[in-house]
């Protein structure tokens, strides 16, 4: 591989490793908190990208009823964008209240609290099937898309945006866990859910705020994700949220930068095999490099151990 | 004593399910389509489903199909196989077995076509795939027959094709490694353009797997050898994410498709980054005249968009099936007898004049057809470009 086929994959390894670096930081960050394993995250992003589909063609005025004025594109995609955070944090919240917080109320085992996270995956991308059918749906172009070439390496500006999103997002995240009393709440319950609660804490008021900030992020990767690949349809987010999902392990659940290291570690692996070896080898050889990751350091590569079950 | 009520309503339940001929007015005949109504290509269903139920209605115009000396009617069950070959398999058996049809229309493409096509010929039940275009689909199946040409024909249009319009020398290709159709056309196309340029010419043939939605690795790939053009015979949910990375990454020079590609769906998710492209197909809608012309307006009329190759397949494939089923002068109502009579019949139809082209089937069961190259125009419209015969 010459030296600039190297800095090209490195580039489209930075946008692939983002998405996964956006979506794991979603079931870190409800890991965090809860100890739960959002399984349904993968199909919020999905829902997310559709929630943003919708607002998107809504605000171009595809629909009978529309805004009285036309907006310029990129204001359309701010604005798509703020509103399909808002809305899929709402979903997120949604889920948490019907789904998981009644099992948590009645003290079930974090078992019964995974299997309902699967199954409400499972929901959404079937209910998704039956209310819009399986039709691939386009993204519209809402960026006038343009081609850079530096020094032979090609990029447009929806990778360039897409690669400081991720970046951005990651120092929002470690400043609100870090730096916030509600990130310190959030810390404080990941370490003891008893006595956290009797200190005074309001435990269902950080829930919430834990599952607002991880939908909106994954409703954020939703949408760029559609703007770089704009095909919608509603399996999008099953396999890439579970590939999400092993990256948020390897780099250690739980932990944002582990999120963030693992998804674009996962990113970087997938992208190099697969312009190295043929892409056949691509996953057995990414998934294979991830798992020895693991057996050397089982907690992820920021993470710590902890007594645990599931 | 209640036990007893439910076992007599069981009873009746059993009886009313054994004997759907008795509670049905006039006879009709059963034609299964085993076809993707949801899953990777829902719009290649949907089109078959469309083309059927207009068949259903010209039927219906007619007062019936007459075979022998009998009126039929026409049923068709609608079965969805998910564009997944295990569910192709399951459809497949549920439509002969519990359906009881005389013969099926579908799976379209290959990935189903070819281990459905299996189960047609074990369970004796004709098939005809309208679209499936790998070989294997027919191969020593005797009840197996398809409405189109093949891939070892296909391969090699595609390849004296870039060698006149683009004067290419080299080529390269990006395929799906997983799913029949485009790792055998890839295969056959490689085979073909080295026969014409020598060994070595197509310089990059590079690979995914079905559901990847990231290609820049093997693009990166692809823009650094010299190609002169890109050849992707994909289905039209991967064309849209393919030509934009591609043109994304810098790829300048034109780009070549095949007969996956003609969905009507396809501009609707592509725009403008497919206009000015080639692909192969069955038939062109634009400019279309006679029968072909007088198909796309009805279907235009009632559903709203121009029809793609696949609804007009599957027309012309269920009017096969219906001629075939007349020639045999007379259903004896033995299930069995009567599959084995359509399929004979099928065998000895002579040049049927369908809307995609004249059909004769070989003994495999292919037609040998003409495949037509289509240039997207500025409009989004497939637009006749040159025909090309066996």
């Amino acid at each position: 591989m010459d030296i600039q086929s190297f800095f090209q994959n490195l580039i489209n390894a930075m946008q692939w490793g983002s998405f996964y670096a956006l979506i794991a930081l979603g079931y870190t960050l409800v890991y965090g908190v809860l100890l739960l394993i959002n399984f349904a995250h993968g199909d919020i992003f999905m829902v997310g990208a559709y929630i943003g589909f919708f607002v998107a063609t809504f605000l171009l005025g595809s629909y009978a009823f529309h805004l009285p004025t036309v907006l310029p594109p990129h204001v359309v995609f701010i604005l798509t964008l703020l509103i399909t955070m808002i809305l899929t944090a709402g979903v997120g919240v949604t889920l948490e209240r019907v789904a998981y917080r009644p099992l948590r109320r009645k003290g079930a085992g974090r078992l019964y609290i995974v299997i309902t996270a699967l199954m409400a995956g499972l929901i959404l991308e079937n209910g998704n099937l039956a209310l819009l059918g399986a039709s691939r749906r386009a993204f519209p172009d809402l960026i006038e898309k343009a081609v850079y070439t530096v020094w032979g390496v090609t990029f447009t500006n929806v990778k360039i945006m897409v690669i400081l999103a991720a970046l951005g997002v990651f120092v929002l995240l470690e400043a609100i866990v870090r730096k916030t009393k509600i990130g310190m709440a959030m810390r404080a319950i990941s370490y003891d859910r008893v006595a956290v609660p009797l200190m005074g804490i309001p435990i269902d008021t950080v829930i919430v705020f834990t599952f607002i900030l991880g939908s909106s992020m994954a409703a954020l990767a939703g949408v760029l994700f559609v703007s770089a690949y704009p095909v919608l349809e509603p399996y999008m987010g099953a396999m890439i949220g579970w590939k999400a999902f092993i990256a948020a392990v390897v780099g250690g659940i739980g932990e944002i930068r582990g999120a963030f290291i693992g998804g674009f570690l996962l990113g970087f692996i997938e992208i190099f095999v697969a312009a190295v070896f043929p892409s056949t080898f691509r996953d057995l050889i990414a998934f294979g490099i991830l798992l020895l990751f693991l057996t050397f350091k089982p907690t992820g590569i920021f993470g710590v151990a902890r007594a645990q079950k599931i | 004593m209640r036990k007893r009520m439910v076992i007599r309503g069981l009873c009746l339940a059993l009886g009313l399910m054994l004997t759907p001929c008795v509670w049905a007015k006039t006879e009709s005949i059963k034609i299964g389509l085993n076809i993707p109504l949801t899953g990777d290509i829902p719009k290649v269903g949907e089109g078959s489903k469309y083309a059927a139920e207009m068949v259903k209605e010209q039927v219906k115009a007619q007062g019936g199909i007459k075979v022998g000396s009998k009126t039929y009617d026409v049923e068709f069950i609608y079965e969805d196989n998910e564009s997944k070959a295990e569910s192709a398999t399951a459809t497949a058996i549920k439509l002969i077995t519990q359906d009881m049809v005389l013969g099926i229309i579908g799976p379209q493409s290959s990935k189903q076509a070819i281990p459905a096509g299996e189960i047609n010929n074990s369970y004796r039940t004709p098939m005809i795939s309208p679209w499936s275009t790998n070989p294997q689909t027919t191969q020593d199946r005797p009840y197996v027959f398809r409405g189109c040409f093949l891939d070892a024909f296909q391969g090699p249009v595609v390849a004296n094709f870039a060698t006149q319009e683009f004067k290419a020398k080299k080529a390269a290709v990006l395929y799906d490694i997983a799913s029949d159709y485009p790792k055998g056309l890839a295969e056959f196309f490689k085979k073909a353009f080295e026969k014409l340029h020598g060994p070595g010419s197509v310089v990059a043939f590079e690979t995914f797997t079905t559901k990847d939605r990231d290609f820049s690795a093997q693009l990166t790939k692809i823009n650094r050898t010299d190609a002169d053009f890109l050849f992707t015979p994909q289905y039209y949910d991967e064309v849209p994410l393919i030509v934009k990375q591609a043109h994304e990454l810098g790829w300048k020079k034109p780009i070549m498709g095949s007969d996956s590609w003609g969905s009507a769906e396809l501009m609707n998710l592509c725009g403008d980054d497919c206009k000015g492209l080639f692909f192969t197909t069955h038939y062109a809608a634009a400019g279309a005249k006679g029968a072909t012309k007088e198909f796309i307006d009805k279907y235009k009329q009632k559903f709203r968009y121009v029809p793609d190759d696949v609804a007009a397949l599957t027309w012309d494939s269920i009017w096969l099936m219906l001629k075939a089923i007349q020639n045999t002068g007379g259903l004896t109502g033995n299930i069995d007898k009567d599959r084995d009579a359509v399929k004979d019949q099928l065998t000895k139809i002579r040049d049927f004049d369908g809307i995609t082209g004249k059909m004769t089937f070989t003994p495999e069961g292919d037609p040998s057809k003409c495949a037509v190259v289509v240039k997207i125009n500025p409009k989004g419209e497939f637009e006749f470009y040159q025909s090309v015969c066996p």
